[in-house]
């Protein structure tokens, strides 16, 4: 390619720009080859299952605000609990910004009810003395020999039997009731314990931090304060307990039925002020904290929406998407071809680009940040076809103005383009404003829609630049589009021209 | 179609030309009716609001002999007492919807319809909706909005003119508000696929306008120095080049928001496609109208009020000798600059 500058400087290595659209195409068709991403994801619109919205809110009688860590918590509490289901493709998400967010959980299937059950009620911190303790396997006949003191035979057989690998063990929840004692698994499922009822309650911490002792070599360190009341009865309960053998001088942080933590007692703690340490590393001591910080202000969570799909129902919905983009694509196709005659196939061939760079990006997108396809999502592509056809139109128009003004295809397909790239740039970014906020406004499957609407707008714009531009202007060469042929939609008949003449 | 696209040459030479800016009166008082129906139509009626509003459960069985008794008893047999609402959905559908139910009861009525009709409880299509979920939405929603027409407004100042991001989202809120009319005056469902519709109508609406005003800023780049048309009258001129394409691509965008409404509405009943797309539909006809309409009428009003549109009015006003009676007779009377007579340009001049 020779680099003499003309001018105008746009002009025209339309073969560059094709070159690099190829090349894009290629390795978006590549990387799902590569990446071995067989088909869509569909949503569970699409496909049948349960998805539910929850909102989480302050608990009832509680004070504060929502904090956006407190969120994170209620997040990984809800996971725990759909996990404990078994359940493979279940999925807990968050949707939205900040405090405002809403868990998302989706399942595909008919377990949908046993989830709705699952997930309403509130996590709850409460610290309870371990009464006693084992690995997470369920005990050996010598193992379970043992049994801990003050705690009646059917407990004890219950904790013997009690296999904390199962995932329904790492349930929690319903079971957790304050004033009773407690069989439990600890949240990774590897050990299991036996806790006498809660003597503090989460409610009862007035604040909590992760901290860095930097004299005792860097040893992260949580610090947890109690309210008044907190103050009286973690003080009771560690008087108590630190003199007591092992395992029962440990006070086990129990959050939504598991126990998250379990440190020994070394001294009695009348103060309120508290420290718990160990061989934690930051990010472990950071979690902690926020555990202790989510029990102090526990989040309910309401069910905005609970949302059952048939098969029958999804297997409708997909065709219905499928057959609207088809139907959608054909009338545009049908009209541009129409009126814009054989110019019209720079338009279907756009598309049909854009059509494939679309699919093959969803593809991705599925793959690499679990986009899923929903109903809304398909609309939303459908919708953008209107966006995409509009870029055309706005260019190919600019062309006949400068070909009215006198300029041959040739020099209007670059004169042309200069003044209609601005408003392509300019109406899409529009429309990509729209998009982005839509997406963080929106709620649940909708906001798909946005997500289309968005992509098929970038899309749009590589479109228009490396291939309707560089088309046109390699088209503007051959004779038949230069000559005016009657079909070629640059007639001067088609122009206006000819009637201009006449008057 | 050719006879159409030579109309396209009319229209960029100002041979054919419209006059859009001259009758902005007829336009706003066209406009202004549709908004007092609007807000008569939204105080009288109010917005027919889907259960995603006001909470509550919607149960749809699929199955080969829908009966709405046989629904009726079923729900009535799971202990629900307020008086549910039973339709059929095309041939093979019966969809029940009730007040918010506690989670029980919603199992109990899912059972009892799976048991009425003998399908399994899979087969139900259920959705349902907390008490304040509505609020959430209609909360989203709104700052959505406002911080669309926040962002656009800065943006458009930016890449275009103050002036003409104004008179910009003047035409937008126009748009939404007429369209949030129908809805309460025909009595269509607002769900939240419909608020995502009209949501999405400003974007859409804007980019009409955006393509337009981009025409109206080329146009009256050097307009002062060449004293041979008024601000009106290059709007008008900019209205009329871009009118061919503000058609096609209204026409363009239309058409797959028409197939997915006719697939939504015809094969799928109600639905998110049919709510998202019959916003859309009538959104973008709705924003078409004030692309062309309103917002260059709006765009032109202001910038004559400017003390150097005025005197370049007085100008042109001079030169083309036609009495100045006033800023409306001068934009009314669309004289081409180049000595050809407007053909179809119609014989009325002044004020209404």
């Amino acid at each position: 390619m020779s680099t003499t500058i003309k001018p105008i400087k746009t002009s025209s290595r339309p073969g560059r720009s094709l070159a690099i659209l190829g090349l894009i195409l290629v390795s978006l068709v590549g990387l799902v080859f590569l990446q071995d991403t067989k088909s869509l994801q569909l949503g569970l619109d699409l496909r049948g299952g349960t998805s539910v919205t929850l909102q989480p809110r302050i608990a009832p009688g509680e004070e504060g605000s929502v904090t956006s860590e407190a969120i994170d918590q209620a997040v990984s509490i809800i996971r725990q609990r759909v996990d404990s289901l078994g359940v493979v493709e279940a999925e807990v998400t968050s949707q939205g910004t900040g405090t405002s967010r809403q868990i998302v959980i989706s399942v595909p299937g008919d377990t949908g009810r046993r989830v709705v059950e699952l997930v309403g009620q509130t996590a709850e911190l409460r610290f309870r003395q371990v009464l006693a303790s084992g690995s997470g396997f369920p005990a050996t006949a010598d193992a379970a020999a043992t049994p801990a003191a003050g705690v009646s035979a059917e407990l004890n057989a219950k904790f013997a039997a009690l296999d904390c690998t199962k995932p329904e063990s790492l349930q929690g929840t319903s079971s957790d009731l304050p004033s009773e004692t407690l069989v439990t698994c600890d949240r990774a499922g590897g050990a299991k314990y036996i806790l006498a009822p809660a003597e503090v309650l989460g409610r009862q911490i007035s604040s909590a931090a992760a901290g860095l002792d930097t004299q005792a070599g860097s040893a992260w360190f949580v610090s947890l304060e109690f309210d008044n009341e907190g103050t009286s009865a973690f003080g009771a309960l560690t008087a108590r307990v630190t003199s007591l053998p092992e395992p029962t001088n440990q006070v086990a942080i129990v959050l939504d039925g598991l126990v998250v933590s379990a440190p020994r007692i070394t001294e009695a703690i009348p103060s309120g002020n508290a420290q718990i340490t160990g061989s934690f590393n930051q990010l472990e001591a950071q979690d902690l904290a926020n555990v202790l910080k989510y029990g102090a202000l526990p989040l309910a969570f309401d069910r905005g929406e609970v949302q059952q799909v048939s098969p029958t129902l999804g297997a409708d919905q997909l065709n219905a998407g499928v057959l609207a983009a088809g139907l959608g694509m054909l009338l545009v196709v049908i009209f541009t071809l129409l009126y814009y005659r054989a110019l019209g196939f720079v338009t279907v061939a756009s598309l049909g680009v854009a059509a494939i760079m679309l699919y093959t990006l969803i593809l991705l997108m599925g793959q690499w940040i679990g986009f899923t396809l929903t109903l809304a999502g398909i609309a939303g592509a459908i919708t953008a076809i209107g966006v995409t056809a509009d870029s055309f139109i706005v260019y190919f128009e600019r062309v006949k103005d400068e070909m009215r003004e006198g300029r041959s295809l040739r020099t209007a397909a670059e004169t042309g383009w200069l003044r209609a790239r601005r408003t392509i740039l300019i109406a899409d970014f529009v429309s990509i404003i729209a998009a982005v906020l839509l997406y963080i406004f929106s709620v649940g499957g909708v906001r798909g829609f946005a997500f289309t609407l968005g992509l098929t707008t970038l899309i749009d714009l590589i479109i228009i630049f490396l291939f309707t531009k560089p088309a046109l202007v390699l088209i503007s060469r051959s004779k038949f589009f230069n000559s005016g042929h009657p079909l070629s939609g640059f007639s001067p008949k088609s122009l206006g021209l000819v009637i201009a003449k006449e008057s | 179609m050719s006879k159409f696209s030579g109309l396209g040459g009319r229209l960029y030479r100002g041979e054919t030309s419209v006059n859009f800016i001259g009758r902005r009166r007829r336009w706003y008082a066209l406009s202004g009716f549709f908004v007092l129906l609007s807000i008569g139509a939204l105080a009288v009626q109010g917005l027919q609001l889907g259960i995603e509003f006001k909470g509550g459960s919607s149960f749809t069985v699929n199955t080969s002999n829908p009966s709405i008794s046989l629904a009726r008893d079923a729900v009535e047999e799971a202990g629900v007492t307020s008086d549910p609402i039973v339709q059929l959905v095309g041939t093979d559908k019966v969809r029940v919807q009730t007040q918010a139910l506690d989670p029980a009861l919603n199992n109990a009525v899912q059972d009892a319809l799976a048991a009425k009709f003998s399908v399994s409880a899979a087969d139900i299509d259920t959705q349902i909706i907390g008490p304040s979920w509505g609020k959430e939405i209609t909360r989203k929603a709104l700052y959505g909005l406002f911080g669309f027409l926040f962002v656009v407004m800065i943006y458009l100042t930016m890449a275009l003119e103050p002036k003409m991001a104004f008179s910009a989202i003047v035409a937008v809120v126009h748009d939404v508000f007429i369209t949030v009319g129908i809805y309460a005056l025909v009595g269509f469902d607002v769900t939240p696929a419909t608020i995502i519709g009209f949501l999405t109508i400003l974007g859409y609406s804007l980019y009409d306008t955006v393509v337009v005003f981009d025409r109206v800023r080329d146009n009256t780049k050097a307009i002062s120095a060449a004293s041979t048309k008024t601000y009106s009258q290059a709007v008008n001129l900019a209205v009329n080049q871009t009118i061919v394409r503000s058609a096609n691509t209204s026409i363009v965008a239309i058409l797959p928001v028409a197939a997915i409404l006719f697939v939504g509405a015809g094969l799928l009943g109600a639905g998110t496609l049919k709510d998202l797309s019959l916003a859309l539909f009538i959104g973008l006809i709705v924003g078409t109208y004030s692309s062309i309409f309103i917002a260059p009428s709006v765009l032109a009003q202001l910038r004559e009020k400017e003390p150097a549109m005025q005197a370049l009015a007085k100008r042109v006003a001079a030169r083309t000798s036609t009495p100045a009676s006033g800023s409306s007779a001068v934009v009314s009377s669309v004289a081409v600059a180049n000595g050809r007579g407007p053909r179809n340009q119609p014989k009325r001049k002044g004020r209404k």
